[in-house]
């Protein structure tokens, strides 16, 4: 099971255009821009950046909750990009998606069971005794109960909706998840319950996450490995721990230095990023960290730095280490 | 629910009277009537006697006291005119005014929900921006301008259509749609919008993921979700629809409420006036009222509380 890859990104692009009346240019926004990653079975992996940075896009454009531009996302060996609009459909199954606001990604108009009931009518899975069983079986095991089945969402807690949420994502019994910061929204006290419920569903269910958060303390607690994103585009990905201990792509530098210190006596400089994240309809060009970075180079401004691999499958893009590599090349052929 | 419902009936009841009471004070302020039923030569014996025969010689609040008693009774008196009963007379006019305002709303609801929901679902495509350009132009035109130009066109040019007056399902097409136009931009606009608010929405994007097809997704999830302010907007509309009928019909000669609201008013006749006002604000809070209702029913969280 370890080492099979589940899911495939590579050189994923969504694009959005927006008009700005009849006879103005469109304004094109990359909201991804060539992203490329794997998953494996059974793990999880996080994608973490700052607001805007276009991690959402990034999870709906792999299920195709929005078509992406360009791009493939190759999931158990197929190709979902490319699939017909039936086939992608009854896929749908083996992927599903928690989101973050748990207020507004229940149906307001439908009861719990229909709510839970729907995807297994979509599919016709079961028949409607059979249903109703997976529903309340459903329910129990993220904490709800058949007594919950005829009320409405309003009725319930953030914390709650967020478990018939995850409960709706599960009925189907999915291989993959893409959680979209599916804790955000709640209290701090109940964002730890519902993280041991995921977490506690993934031990039974053998699931794969794909977790969407901007919060590096999450996921220090509960991801196996971890892709940094800037103005969508991937600067740098590592095992959890390794990011942790030994972040070396200078975004990641320094939004980890802003992570309180768990130990009293580490000592971390906070470093603080001039400016604002640039919009990405109109990104910097080259490295399109370079206004930000302290360590910009001249290069930095005009290319746009290819991916440096490190042990255990830790890479980066940026300048920083393709130039050390090259270094390291000439040394080796040199010698 | 049984609460809320009085609640809402009760206002319905101090609606139609503060309109009536507001009514009759402003029809007063502007003076009495009784020189415009009198020959121009006639004498200040014979304008006084005809005023003490009327009872505008009395204060204004003995007036307005009796008045209204009358009118809870459903007496509004005699036309100063022809002498009929005001209250029936406007009431046999109802039918007309209904039958304009109801057909021109069906009219616009078949128009404007398929082609908003069209719209929000092909956004910014060729069909989408046609059916914008189209919807603000039908909010822009006034209704009487609209309706002389049909009647341009299709009575004085083509003469396919009457021009006016009522009898037939023919007599009624012209003022239908000049009455429809406003709506139809005004619904098609709204619903468009809400279509694409709610399409925009998680629940929405949830139940995509879960592989609801996109003609469900849209049709039943979508619409279904875009119906609770649309019936608000609609039912809010009809009053505005049955003031709108006003005007069509005196351009169409339609003979309904409005038409008659609109010469008693020239004629100065007032208890007709006043059953008038008595009718249209009676409906348009009953409209209200059912419109209300009809949101709590549909809406399970006004329910609840
Ligand atoms: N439908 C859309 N049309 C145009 N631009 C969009 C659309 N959706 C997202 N964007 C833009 O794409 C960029 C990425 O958005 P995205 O929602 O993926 O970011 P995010 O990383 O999920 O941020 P957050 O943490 O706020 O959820 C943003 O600049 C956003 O404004
Ligand atoms: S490529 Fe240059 S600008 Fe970009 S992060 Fe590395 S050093 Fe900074
Ligand atoms: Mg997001």
């Amino acid at each position: 099971m370890e080492n099979q890859v589940l899911l495939s990104v590579k050189n994923l692009k969504k694009y959005y255009e927006i008009s700005q009346g009849m006879f103005k240019e469109k304004i094109v926004v990359r909201a991804v821009d060539d992203v490329n990653f794997t998953v494996m079975k059974g793990e999880t992996f996080a994608l973490v950046g700052e607001s805007g940075c276009g991690k959402s896009t990034t999870g709906r454009a792999i299920l195709r909750l929005t078509e992406p531009t360009d791009g493939e996302v190759i999931f158990n060996g197929t190709n979902l990009a490319l699939l017909p609009y039936e086939k992608m459909r009854s896929l749908r199954k083996h992927m599903q998606m928690v989101f973050q606001d748990p207020y507004a990604s229940l149906n307001p108009k439908k009861s719990i069971r229909q709510i839970l009931m729907e995807p297994l009518k979509v599919h016709s899975k079961f028949d409607k005794k059979e249903s109703l069983q997976k529903v309340i079986s459903i329910l129990q095991i993220v904490g709800l109960s058949e007594y919950h089945l005829d009320r409405y969402p309003h009725e319930f807690s953030g914390g709650q909706r967020q478990r018939i949420g995850i409960a709706r994502a599960m009925i189907l019994q999915p291989d993959f998840i893409i959680a979209d910061e599916p804790v955000s929204a709640l209290d701090v006290s109940v964002q730890s319950q519902v993280i041991n419920l995921m977490l506690e569903l993934q031990k039974e269910f053998g699931l794969t996450y794909l977790f969407i958060s901007h919060d590096l303390s999450v996921i220090q607690h509960m991801t196996d490995r971890v892709a940094v994103m800037y103005l969508g585009k991937i600067v740098e990905i590592a095992k959890t721990e390794d990011l942790f201990n030994n972040p070396k792509h200078p975004y990641t530098q320094a939004l980890l230095s802003a992570v309180p210190i768990t130990h009293p006596k580490e000592k971390k400089e906070r470093i603080i990023l001039k400016g604002d994240v640039p919009s990405p309809a109109n990104p910097p060009s080259g490295c399109t960290f370079h206004p930000r970075c302290p360590f910009a180079m001249e290069i930095c401004k005009s290319e746009l730095p290819d991916q440096a691999r490190f042990e255990e499958g830790h890479t980066v893009n940026c300048h920083l280490y393709s130039q050390n590599k090259e270094e390291i090349n000439y040394a080796i052929s040199h010698s | 629910m049984l609460d809320f419902i009085i609640k809402r009936l009760i206002q319905v009841v101090v609606v139609v009277l503060l309109a009536l009471t507001v009514v009759f004070f402003l029809i007063r302020l502007s003076g009495d009537p009784t020189a415009l039923f009198l020959p121009p030569d006639a004498s200040r014996e014979q304008i006084e006697e005809y005023r003490e025969m009327l009872g505008f010689d009395r204060p204004i609040y003995i007036q307005y006291g009796e008045f209204m008693v009358n009118a809870v009774q459903g007496d509004f008196g005699q036309s100063l005119r022809s002498k009929e009963d005001a209250l029936p007379l406007v009431l046999s006019r109802l039918p007309a005014t209904f039958q304009l305002a109801i057909s021109a709303l069906i009219l616009s609801l078949l128009i404007a929900i398929p082609l908003g929901v069209l719209s929000a679902y092909k956004r910014n495509s060729v069909f989408d921006r046609i059916s914008v350009a189209l919807t603000v132009l039908g909010q822009a035109v006034p209704s009487f301008w609209l309706g002389l130009i049909l009647i341009y066109f299709f009575a004085a040019q083509l003469n396919i259509l009457p021009s006016g007056g009522a009898g037939s399902i023919v007599h009624l097409i012209l003022p239908m749609i000049t009455l429809a136009a406003y709506s139809v931009a005004r619904f098609t606009r709204f619903t468009r919008s809400t279509m694409l608010d709610v399409l925009r929405k998680d629940y929405i994007r949830t139940a995509k993921a879960s592989g609801v097809p996109t003609i469900r997704l849209v049709g039943r999830y979508a619409l279904k979700n875009s119906l609770i302010p649309i019936i608000t907007l609609v039912a809010l509309d009809l009053g505005t629809l049955l003031g709108g009928a006003v005007i069509t019909e005196v351009v169409f000669a339609w003979p309904g409420v409005g038409r008659l609201l609109m010469q008693s008013l020239m004629n100065r006749d007032f208890p007709i006036v006043l059953a008038g006002v008595f009718i249209v604000a009676l409906i348009y809070a009953v409209i209200n009222f059912i419109a209300d209702i009809l949101y709590a029913y549909v809406n399970p969280q006004i329910r609840v509380k």
